[in-house]
């Protein structure tokens, strides 16, 4: 047997190294684990310091042991490049795993085992962890607002409906394909627009009126987006054209929205709306209060899209105008059938995460008071029966958007994908 | 249609809109104005502004003027975003390289954080870590210390605070201080270039740092104290810390919340400037015998730098926006003090908000060319 030197393994005694390094390293792991999912701690005997510390050192030593080069077992090769190049990798390595294990119990009991579901007073919390009870008695507010209960059929009817027509692009066959982006640009907002005007807002066709102050919750969030959405979308194209215009004008004034807009916080634009807008309207001029947060989201999202079109439009090589204007192409039909196809092409990424931020802008909506989902968490919190379940809703919330939000990014990573094309 | 035509048309209807449009918003405002019975103007600044305001950095209180109150709410909304830009600039950084680890566990939990906090909405972290993180912290008579001096309550924290004696002769040491840095290192850079010599710049700076401050201690009469928080008992249930620095919760919610959020995206930007860099770049470095550090410090963070930083400004410029939110857990900003509770006060609806929308406007204005400043004198510069 050759000589073992612990500081430096090597493959003379790969075995040796290779039992001494694993055992150490899973002693270390499964000291952490009594602790943290049974509360047994098998080193109660040392000072709390060094017990504390103990499965760490261990750790440490266990993978500086299995540290060997070209050992020609796969497994260990591998696990060495990835988690276990030095001393300080290794630290990190066992420093995460450890947190991860320490995490794993009070998450799962605070979301499940001691969590209460059953019931539907404040009563029937008896666990130490969250009272999901709480967000099923809510979940109608948080989703319909102050929406009438016995009403709510027609936000679920034209929601079903706005997605069933959304899919329209994929049924559409060759020959009626040219019109979709007509369809999507045009005739599908105003669907969109007549749909929540008649049967969300109601008042006409024999249908209650339900104001605009009782829409509120998830619903209301995908109703503010979907138009700031299709709002800001066209009028960035326009921001970001005219800011590449030869004619100085256009170009002065859309610099000057877009910088301004792009200067100020979306909070003050919202107070704007809501304050000094009605003073620059004649007396008896009304303006609902969704419809003047929905213009003002709008053009201050536009501001961003038309930055990101405009890094589309000064990314395509002078060429492609110079071509287009060689076949005698004015500008308009340069813009539609050459410039901005490519253009848009180029910059979704950027275009999607300006409408992740929309997404995630709309909670400010609460300034003019008007209580999409985190609106009425805030209500449902101030509530004298339900006092003490800020966490759950929040927690809630975060789920909710979450998915949205990671749903939209994935989303555009495929778009991406797709519309690549070789350049 | 001739050429002049078509060029000036467009141009000409661009006007007439816009003139239009503010024509119409002018003329509107000036007959609601008459008819409420306001005048425009910004005399109201001067007047005394009679409410309070509980958390602020100078002398303040109701028998200011709302000037002095504006004043105020600005320097609250600046002191968050310094913080904010400190905290997330240096989390975004460590995440940032994180990500480009060799090693897969960091990799893939710096992703994961990336992931999970740029998804969720900034007013939903805030709200999180105001209304249900940090109220489930003791109250102060409950509190335990955290290396005995810190307190975290419900209340805020407390910590010690300095009580300065000389505290100038200190200030000036340090501005000598840098001066001297600055001096140093362009004697150094000339050295370099004519002889070829080398000066540890690094480690000259980092004495000077220390014992000039120093010396100001020892001789120059400056003298430092810690102020201790110590709980007092105001009634049977109610407690307060006194003497030391109070921080107020809604400015630790408003700060964790904004750098948090605002680190991941500075860690994208981070991650995608280094990754920038070709790989040939770090190979051709060592192989002219460079070491590690000096192939980072020299090659790669130079090269890095030109493509982190205008996004990177981007996110400090939103992150001073996105400040703003404050108004929403009543931490007193700019928006709260101003926009809020003067303009309900006052009524001055059109003098008030822009006034505020300028404020915002001029704090952008000045980051972005603060970093174009830096960009300029970090880029290419071609021969």
């Amino acid at each position: 047997m050759n000589k073992l030197n612990f500081l430096k393994p090597d493959r003379q005694n790969l075995n040796t190294y290779l039992y001494m390094g694993s055992f150490l390293f899973f002693i270390s792991l499964f000291d952490v684990f009594l602790t943290s999912f049974f509360k047994i701690n098998i080193t109660s005997f040392l000072p709390s310091t060094l017990s504390f510390l103990l499965p760490l050192i261990f750790g440490v030593i266990g993978l500086h042991l299995i540290r060997i080069e070209f050992s020609g077992i796969k497994k260990l090769d591998l696990i060495n490049k990835n988690i276990n190049t030095n001393n300080f990798n290794a630290f990190l390595t066992l420093f995460i795993i450890f947190a991860i294990i320490k995490s794993i119990p009070p998450i799962l009991s605070w979301f499940i085992i001691d969590a209460n579901i059953a019931g539907d007073t404040k009563e029937a919390c008896t666990g130490s962890g969250a009272c999901w009870t709480y967000i099923k008695i809510w979940l109608r507010r948080f989703i319909y607002g102050m929406y009438p209960n016995d009403l709510q059929w027609r936000i679920n009817i034209s929601f079903i409906l706005l997605i069933a027509l959304a899919f329209v692009g994929y049924f559409a066959t060759e020959r009626l394909k040219k019109f979709l982006t007509l369809y999507y640009v045009v005739i599908y907002p105003i669907i969109a627009f007549i749909l929540i005007y008649y049967l969300i807002s109601g008042g006409s066709f024999g249908l209650m009126w339900v104001e605009t102050g009782a829409w509120g919750g998830l619903s209301l969030t995908f109703i503010v987006s979907f138009f700031c959405l299709i709002f800001c979308f066209p009028l960035g194209m326009f921001l970001a054209l005219g800011r590449r215009s030869t004619l100085p004008t256009l170009r002065y004034v859309s610099v000057g929205f877009i910088e301004f807009w792009r200067g100020v916080p979306l909070i003050t634009v919202l107070f704007m709306s809501s304050v000094m807008f009605p003073m620059f309207l004649p007396e008896d001029f009304f303006m609902d209060k969704l419809v003047r947060v929905i213009i003002a989201i709008s053009l201050f999202e536009a501001a961003y899209v038309a930055e990101v079109i405009r890094g589309g439009l000064q990314a395509l090589p002078r060429g492609q105008y110079d071509a287009a204007k060689s076949l005698g192409m004015g500008y308009w039909k340069l813009h539609i059938l050459v410039i901005l196809p490519q253009a848009l092409k180029l910059v979704i990424p950027g275009i999607a995460n300006t409408f992740l931020a929309l997404v995630k802008d709309t909670p400010l909506i609460f300034v003019v008071g008007l209580l999409e989902l985190v609106g009425m968490l805030n209500l449902a919190k101030t509530n004298p029966k339900w006092l003490g379940f800020a966490m759950e809703g929040y927690v809630f919330a975060a789920i909710i958007f979450w998915i949205i939000c990671y749903a939209m990014s994935r989303y555009s990573q495929n778009l991406e994908l797709k519309y690549k094309t070789e350049r | 249609m001739n050429f002049k035509a078509r060029k000036i048309i467009p141009q000409l209807i661009t006007v007439l809109v816009v003139v239009l449009i503010f024509g119409f918003f002018t003329f509107n405002a000036q007959i609601n104005m008459d008819n409420r019975g306001i005048q425009f103007g910004f005399g109201f600044l001067t007047q005394e502004s009679s409410f309070d305001v509980q958390f602020s950095l100078i002398d303040y209180d109701g028998s200011h003027s709302y000037a002095r109150a504006y004043l105020v709410g600005l320097l609250n909304t600046l002191l968050v975003a310094f913080i904010g830009i400190l905290i997330s600039t240096i989390l975004g950084v460590i995440i940032g390289i994180a990500r480009l680890s060799p090693n897969y566990l960091i990799e893939r939990s710096a992703a994961f954080y990336v992931e999970f906090f740029r998804n969720i909405p900034l007013l939903l972290q805030i709200f999180f870590w105001y209304f249900a993180a940090l109220r489930a912290l003791p109250l102060p008579q409950d509190a335990d210390p955290m290396l005995g001096v810190f307190y975290l309550t419900i209340k805020g924290l407390y910590t010690p605070s300095f009580v300065w004696e000389n505290f100038d002769i200190f200030l000036y040491s340090i501005i000598a201080v840098i001066i001297s840095i600055i001096v140093i290192k362009n004697y150094a850079k000339k050295l370099q270039e004519n002889q070829g010599k080398q000066l540890p710049v690094l480690y000259i700076s980092i004495g000077l740092f220390i014992i000039l401050p120093l010396i100001t201690f020892l001789i120059g009469g400056v003298s430092l104290d810690f102020e201790f928080p110590v709980i007092k008992q105001l009634s049977t249930t109610g407690f307060i810390y006194e003497g030391g620095l109070s921080i107020p919760p809604e400015l630790i919610a408003l700060t964790l919340a904004l750098s948090l959020y605002t680190a991941t995206f500075i860690a994208e930007c981070v991650r995608a400037g280094i990754q920038g860099i070709s790989k040939g770049q770090k190979e051709a470095a060592a192989s002219i015998g460079l070491t590690p550090n000096q192939v980072l410090k020299l090659v790669i963070m130079p090269q890095a730098l030109r493509i982190i930083i205008p996004p990177t400004t981007n996110q400090y410029l939103n992150l001073t926006k996105n400040s703003s939110l404050a108004a929403a857990i009543a931490y007193p900003d700019l928006v709260l003090v101003f926009a809020g509770t003067a303009l309900m006060q006052t009524g001055r609806a059109i003098e008030i908000v822009s006034i505020t929308m300028l404020t915002y406007l001029s704090i952008s204005l000045a980051i972005s060319m603060l970093m174009n400043w830096y960009n300029k004198k970090i880029a290419i510069k071609e021969k």
